[in-house]
């Protein structure tokens, strides 16, 4: 059971070790192995950037692991700027003693989420903190990805009339987490949506270039990411609770929980905002796509206070507002 | 079990209830109390409460466990939160309840306290049995519905000699608060919607008095749309006819008897205490406190902690809220002073306060 010393950032020998056994053996391309202080970059147009931390507690959930949600969390965010993901960096902060062939299962997770979502990982980090100043791993990835249409999706451009879409079933990802943190587990396993959505974005914008809005619903889900659209556009959004699809298996883990699934966070899920004449175009092109077979049109935007309302299955309303901070499981 | 649950939101089958209700109102409106928190919410989110907002006024009760717990039982937490060597382990929405001088255990544990949120009484248990060195202290917040868990936890630690842990027992009685609501001068109620999970476990027996002492016409319901209506339904059938009766609509998971088992562990592990609700004040008689046999596991046997007078919240009219004699909008401070991100008062922390239901769900 070989761990990580603290050696293995200081710079030295045991830190090129780990470079070259380690990341170069998963991670290496022609940019990365130069291995001079940055990456020399060949990007044309408008560039999308984005960053991120990943501090995921467990490291290996069902559907996933820190190393593909470190990469698909990047990635996602650059598309949702209907942007191709081209480059990441990634930085490490590993807690000392960390097991090494945990660190490779994370490296070799995340080569395989890099080579799904055509990304290159071109420049990295690595530090290693004593034991107790990090629990186990952090991963950060900063992303680059060229935009593709012009304007790009903005949370800014919600318009009444506009219809909202999203591309699947919601709350996997939380529910699985929660489930995986408490060691908990359900006549059937609900496992994390984790998935890149470069392809999925793509397929849209080449049948709707027009998009308004794309949101990946992660932290605080769905309801969330639409008050968030609501707030930046200064419309309001109204939902028909019934479209939204959600796994039995979710619904059935949420009831027990006491959990809101529209409020747990998704990893391989979009929300996109599309003008109404381009509606029919937008879920055939999402419906296409593997990610999007279960994609559905779950509301539309309204003149109005920026804010959810949500129309029930029987036909009466609710507002559906930001959580305060993140969901507590109750008392009964 | 989501199968047969699915029958219980079809609105096909709800939707004739809506307008049976309306046709039974005849014009007149129905004013009714659901005593229990998870109903307020249930009424909300399933948008009962928008599609007959101009025949039926719901009032919230005091049955939100969250909203009731006394902040000088707050304090309590708190100063167990601050005993060197102990992991306070809870339920997780105790977290935000703010206690004198606003403080909460989010913000104890952010000052360094050992706080685990659990989901049963049984998960901190393992804990204590896992970390010999610490104590585990339990904070035993709820009715009837968690009083039996907690009191077959503690039994379990006696039998297994586990010494660190203990329980804070606050558990709280829905009948006599309900004694206590009832016999209010000015309360203006056609009926009362009672707790389904409180009611699995007591049964219907307790609840006789509300009719036959009070005249309140009373259905025991469980949370899902279809229950909802029926209730509602029902209420406005025994108002229309005028008579008052106790009415399970809950069959499927209400016996009358309630569950004997669970009663009969509480009964072994608990004795009825007087107890401080947020808001109403001491209630005769409506509180669960270990009994001295399990004094080695009484949190507050262990600490020696004792209840301190707290002074009361400047403004703030939960008391009130929980009474059903204001609705949440018509306190000065909803959604100004105290909102969910500032709670003042308890009845805005809960994900189940009323408060808190108004100002989430509430369109209009």
């Amino acid at each position: 059971m070989e761990r990580i010393l603290l050696d293995a950032g200081s710079g030295g020998k045991a830190s090129h070790r780990l470079i070259h056994d380690l990341f170069f053996r998963y991670l290496g391309n022609a940019v990365l192995q130069r291995m001079d202080d940055a990456a020399l970059l060949d990007l044309h147009g408008p560039v999308a950037m984005s960053t991120d931390g990943f501090t995921v507690s467990p490291l290996f959930f069902p559907g996933g692991d820190i190393g593909a949600l470190a990469i698909h969390g990047t990635v996602n965010d650059i598309a949702m700027l209907g942007a191709r993901p081209r480059y990441l960096t990634a930085a490490f902060v590993i807690e000392e003693g960390f097991l090494l062939a945990d660190l490779e299962r994370v490296v070799a997770s995340m080569a395989r989420a890099a080579q799904e979502a055509g990304v290159l990982i071109v420049a990295g980090d690595t530090k290693v903190v004593p034991k107790g100043a990090a629990d186990g791993l952090f991963i950060t990835t900063t992303g680059l990805g060229e935009v593709l249409v012009q304007p790009a999706p903005s949370g800014h451009r919600a318009a009444p009339g506009d219809v909202v879409f999203v591309s699947g079933p919601v709350g996997d990802h939380g529910l699985a987490i929660m489930a995986a943190r408490e060691g908990l587990s359900f006549e059937v396993p609900v496992r994390s949506d984790c998935a890149s959505l470069g392809g999925l974005v793509e397929v849209l914008l080449a049948a709707v270039p027009e998009v308004h809005v794309l949101r990946d619903p992660t932290r605080g889900g769905l309801v969330t990411t639409l008050n968030e659209i609501a707030g930046q556009s200064q419309v309001a959004i109204h939902i028909n609770e019934e479209a939204i699809p959600v796994r039995p298996e979710v619904v059935a883990g949420c009831s027990f929980l006491g959990l809101d699934p529209l409020y747990l966070a998704n990893e391989g899920k979009l929300v996109a905002v599309v003008p109404e004449v381009h509606a029919d175009a937008a879920w055939a092109a999402l419906r296409s796509h593997p990610l999007g077979v279960q994609a559905a049109r779950i509301g539309t935007v309204c003149a109005g206070p920026s804010r959810v309302v949500i129309t029930t299955p029987l036909g009466g309303q609710r507002l559906a507002d930001m959580l305060e901070g993140e969901q507590l499981p109750r008392i009964c | 079990m989501p199968q047969l649950l699915d029958a219980f939101h079809d609105p096909q089958v709800c939707r004739p209830l809506v307008a049976a209700i309306r046709d039974r109102l005849a014009g007149r409106r129905l004013r009714f109390m659901e005593v229990c928190g998870t109903h307020t919410v249930a009424l909300f989110r399933s948008g009962i409460r928008s599609l007959l907002a101009d025949v039926v006024d719901h009032l919230s009760g005091p049955g939100c466990p969250v909203c009731v717990t006394h902040e000088r039982e707050v304090a309590l937490f708190l100063d167990l939160a601050a005993q060197p060597g102990v992991i306070v382990a809870t339920f997780g929405d105790l977290m935000r309840v703010p206690g004198p001088g606003g403080r909460s255990l989010k913000a104890a544990q952010a000052e360094g306290a050992r706080v685990h949120i659990v989901y049963s009484p049984a998960e901190a248990l393992e804990i204590a049995a896992a970390n010999p060195s610490a104590h585990v202290a339990f904070l035993g917040v709820g009715f009837e519905t968690t009083a039996p868990a907690v009191a077959a936890t503690v039994q379990m630690a006696k039998a297994r000699g586990v010494g660190n842990f203990s329980v804070l027992c606050l558990h709280k009685l829905v009948p006599p608060a309900l004694a206590a609501l009832a016999a209010e001068k000015d309360l203006h109620l056609d009926a009362l919607l009672l707790p389904g999970h409180v009611s699995a476990i007591i049964g219907t027996t307790p609840y006789q008095f509300v009719a036959q002492e009070y005249g309140i016409p009373a259905v025991i319901a469980g949370f899902e749309p279809l229950d909802l209506l029926e209730a509602v339904l029902a209420m406005a059938e025994m108002t229309a006819a005028g008579k008052a009766q106790v009415e399970n609509r809950y069959r499927r998971v209400v016996a009358e008897e309630g569950n004997p088992r669970a009663l009969a562990v509480m009964d072994e592990v608990f004795e009825i205490v007087d107890a401080p609700w947020r808001g109403i004040g001491v209630i005769p008689a409506s509180g669960l406190a270990l009994r001295p046999e399990y004094a080695a596991w009484d949190a507050r046997q262990v600490f020696h902690l004792t209840e301190q007078e707290t002074p009361p919240i400047p403004g703030c009219r939960c008391g009130e809220v929980l009474k059903g004699k204001l609705t949440p909008p018509g306190c000065p401070l909803f959604g100004r002073a105290c909102t969910p991100a500032r709670p003042v008062g308890p009845c805005m922390v809960s994900t189940e306060g009323s408060c808190a239901a108004y100002f989430k769900y509430r369109v209009a």
